[in-house]
């Protein structure tokens, strides 16, 4: 997802992505004093640090959201980034919501086709 | 304003616990600028409760809904079309607007999702801080435009108690002495004959002594 600055994500915006199926969210901003609106990555980054908060106490766990700041000319280091979220994130596990939507899904696959209300054929 | 913040989400999911469908109500007044209870909240706190409750699997479907004020009635009869499609309200308006939200539908349990403060003012982004208890009587123009009331620990009127040094309150350090503010500042108008001047007693009676308080103005009333 793109947006101008850092300073543009909301709360709501990384909490959307988790109720869409997200497992993580890494929010990638300019390099710290380099904002050209001066405080949107530090905004960002406080934002991120609340949600991270909010996700630990509704369950779904701390440390599936992060903030990076790299600057544009540092496509190596988002690289080591990215994979390093990649991989914490893969240890962690899938989000508690798609463990519960995966449980929803093999359920339904267990019922009888042929007793399935209401789906298209 | 009134000044609101968020109580712990543990205690919300506890209390929204047995229902399924519930309106989360907001208010574009005070706890819309002290960022406890405006449209931007209520999406955070629909969005956590979902994810809380899914993850739980339990699900709940939340109406977000954002009043213009919850402490006027025409802004409540908004939400008579629908409220009784809902288990509950979960309110993130001060405390005055849940229990008006109470008194207006009996029949649907209100639950304050916010804790209500205090009136105070934005010190900065991020920080607010008491600037009046609604006493009822109010007497700013004799103390420089600082409240004893509020500014001293003790609510006294009569200058600094012994536990003010060097200008700080003995509760805690980093609270000024409510009256070496209302001296400092008297001194500065070169207005110290003010305090000097002997006063009647406060009439507490207008502050909460006297029970919860009405005021009717006949001029307005219909």
């Amino acid at each position: 997802m793109l947006v101008p600055c850092t300073g543009r994500v909301e709360e709501i915006m990384v909490l959307r992505a988790f109720e869409n199926g997200a497992d993580g969210v890494m929010v990638v901003g300019c390099l710290e004093g380099d904002c050209h609106f001066q405080v949107g990555n530090l905004r960002a980054r406080k934002r991120v640090e609340r949600v991270d908060k909010l996700l630990g106490a509704a369950g779904i766990g701390i440390g599936r959201v992060r903030m990076v700041n790299l600057s544009a000319g540092e496509g190596a280091k988002f690289v080591v980034h990215a994979t390093q979220m990649v991989e914490h994130i893969e240890k962690m596990g899938p989000s508690p919501i798609n463990q519960v939507r995966q449980g929803w899904e093999e359920k339904i696959d267990r019922i009888d086709p042929e007793q399935r209300v209401g789906e298209q054929a | 304003m009134i000044i609101g913040n968020a109580k712990p989400l543990e205690q919300i999911i506890e209390m929204l616990d047995p229902f399924d469908r519930i309106i989360l109500a907001g208010c574009n007044g005070c706890v819309t600028v002290c960022r406890a209870g405006g449209q931007k909240e209520v999406e955070i706190l629909a969005s956590t409760l979902k994810l809380a409750r899914e993850a739980a699997s339990k699900p709940i479907e939340i109406r977000p809904e954002t009043l213009e004020r919850q402490c006027d009635p025409e802004y409540l009869e908004q939400m008579r079309p629908y409220i009784d499609g809902y288990q509950a309200v979960l309110s993130i308006a001060c405390g005055a607007g849940v229990q008006f939200l109470a008194e207006t539908f009996k029949k649907t349990p209100m639950l304050p999702g916010i804790n209500t403060n205090f009136i105070g003012v934005t010190e900065r982004q991020g920080e607010w801080s008491e600037r009046c208890q609604a006493c009822g009587e109010c007497v700013l123009h004799l103390t420089g435009g600082i409240c004893p009331v509020t500014r001293c620990s003790k609510s006294i009127f009569h200058g600094p108690c012994g536990g003010s040094v060097s200008g700080h309150c003995e509760i805690d350090r980093s609270v000024p002495c409510g009256w070496q503010l209302i001296i400092d500042r008297l001194n500065a108008l070169d207005r110290l004959d003010m305090y000097e001047k002997l006063r009647p007693m406060k009439r507490w009676r207008q502050s909460r002594d006297g029970g919860p308080r009405r005021i009717v103005r006949e001029d307005l009333t219909q």
